[in-house]
Order: structure tokens, then sequence, then C-alpha cells
């Protein structure tokens, strides 16, 4: 009946523009694949300044190792580095490839839904960034890399209302990751490699695949 | 079954109408360069659509300087909402009837 298809039509219609207007979904899995990437470097960077890899079973790497030095640089100094070299270039990655995405879908990267989602966003995340920084302040090293993965993902659970829903389920993993590492304590590292270097691949992938093609 | 297709609302036949109300009963003041965008619709065509809605109540209008420039934006009334919900819902039965 051509009617019936009519009707179809229109519900599915009527849905996209539900979704279009109060969601943001030009988030390109090419963004994940790039932070992942990168954050791999950057745990890689770590290791590699340590002298040792993650499968050398050993715990609390960092205090063992202290006080140390390496390439003319302490550990404090040269873990803040990578961390902030880190968050650039994946922030700078990821924005690059949903923007590419937008400009492709003729959508803007700066909308409603988009600032929705930023701000829902960075609230659990930048409390997280802070309450590391206190963490950092205070000496609890080994719960850092722990915390940092229970706010992302927090961050992003909170984030994922106005995006797509593969990022909730993304979040999750994140912060059972985090309470994860927790409860194994002194491989953070780890945990941070896994986190924010595989599960990003793995998402990104997944995403591309899903959406972007 | 003609019942329910008496239900479907006449003035939801319009595919730009039932953007407008579709992205309006998820946001909350939106504007219309917003409405716009999202329709993909010429200023004309959108401008007498939206006319048409608000005649019969189902959204309203906001007028207002953001500096010196005028801006527009619109919300779905409760008279609105409800004859979306009976158009969605008379939809509905109808695929589920067949």
């Amino acid at each position: 009946m051509d009617n019936q298809k009519n009707h179809i039509e229109e519900l599915s219609y009527i849905r996209s523009m539900m979704e279009q207007s109060s969601r943001f979904i030009s988030l390109s899995g090419l963004s994940g694949v790039g932070a992942g990437v990168v954050a791999l470097l950057g745990a890689v960077a770590i290791y590699v300044y340590l002298g040792t890899t993650p499968f050398s079973g050993r715990k609390w790497y960092y205090v063992e190792s202290y006080p140390y030095e390496k390439w003319g640089m302490g550990p404090e100094f040269f873990f803040l580095l990578v961390a902030g070299t880190v968050l650039v270039l994946a922030t700078t990655i990821g924005l690059f490839f949903s923007l590419r995405k937008a400009r492709k879908a003729h959508q803007k990267l700066v909308t409603k839904s988009s600032i929705r989602l930023f701000s829902n966003f960075m609230i659990p995340l930048v409390s997280g960034g802070i309450f590391c920084l206190m963490l950092w302040r205070l000496g609890y090293f080994g719960i850092i890399a722990p915390s940092m993965l229970i706010f992302y993902g927090l961050a992003l659970i909170n984030g994922s209302k106005y995006t797509l829903d593969d990022i909730r389920y993304l979040g999750m993993v994140e912060l059972f990751l985090g309470l994860l590492a927790t409860w194994f304590i002194g491989h953070g590292l780890l945990f941070w490699a896994i986190g924010f270097g595989v599960m990003h691949i793995v998402y990104g992938l997944r995403m591309y695949f899903k959406y972007d093609r | 079954m003609k019942d329910i297709i008496n239900k479907l609302n006449k003035i939801f036949d319009s595919r730009m109408r039932l953007g407008i109300m579709s992205v309006l009963v998820v946001n909350d003041w939106v504007e219309f360069k917003t409405l716009k965008e999202n329709l993909d619709a010429s200023d004309g065509n959108l401008a007498s659509h939206i006319k048409a809605l608000e005649k019969h109540e189902y959204i309203e209008v906001r007028k207002m300087f953001v500096g010196r420039k005028p801006q527009t934006s619109y919300r779905v009334t409760k008279i609105g909402k409800k004859a979306f919900k009976e158009h969605l819902d008379a939809l509905e039965k109808l695929l589920n009837n067949r």
C-alpha cells in the first residue's frame, strides 16, 4: 500500500529531525582512533622513559625509580609534559575529524546540541582534572590514573545524552576500568593505556564503520 | 480504519510542518535560523508554515533583541504538543493495523 509506505517514511522523517536537532551527531569515529593512538604513544613514551614494559609485571615503578632522571628531566616534569602533549594532540585530532565530518554533512560544529554536549562533558572532566592535580600535590600518585579513568567515564556518560549512544557505553567501560585500576593499584599506567589508548581505538573504529562510511 | 485516518491531523499534512514540530518538541525555544538549517528550508517557505502553525496556536513566538539584532524564537505550546502526540499515535495505529 502506497499510503503505508508514506506513513513509515513520515515517522522516520520525524525521528531523524528530532535526533538531528537535539543531538550532536558529527562526532567522528576517526577522532576516537586518533586520540587513542596519541594516548598509546604517550604511554609508550612513559614506559621507555622508565625503562620498563607493561609485561615486566613491575608495580609502583614510579616509586621504585624515584629519584630518577633521564633525558635531563625528572619524572614529575616528564609525566606532566607527556600528559599535556597527549591532551592537546588528542583534542586537536578529535576536532579535526569531527569538523571534517560536519562539513561533509553540511552541518555546523557549533550548534546548540554541541554546546550542550560540551558543557555536560566538561563539568565532570574539569572537576576530575582539578581533583587529580590535588592528588598530585598531596603525593598520591598511584591513584591519579584510576581517577582520570573514573572521571573521564563519568564525563562521557554525562555528555552522552546529547550525542551518539555509543559514547555512553564507552563511558561505562572507562568507569569500570578506573574502578578496576583502583583495586589493582600500582598498575595505573597499564589501565590508563588500555582505557585512553586501546578503548578509544576500538570504539572509534566501531563508530567509524557504523556511522561514517 | 476510517476512524483512525480521520484522527490524522490535516494541519500536519505538510512535511515542513511535521519537521518544525519534530524539532520544537525536543528543544526549548529554537531560533528561526536554527530551524532553517535543520529543515533545509527557504526563508519564505518556512515562514509561511510557521504562520500556519502559529494560527492554530500550536507554537508560540518570542521576539527579542540580542545586541542590536532582532532574534525570533519558537516554542511548541501545550495544545501543539498534544496535537502532535495524537498525530503520532494515529500514525502508529495505522501501521499496526495492516
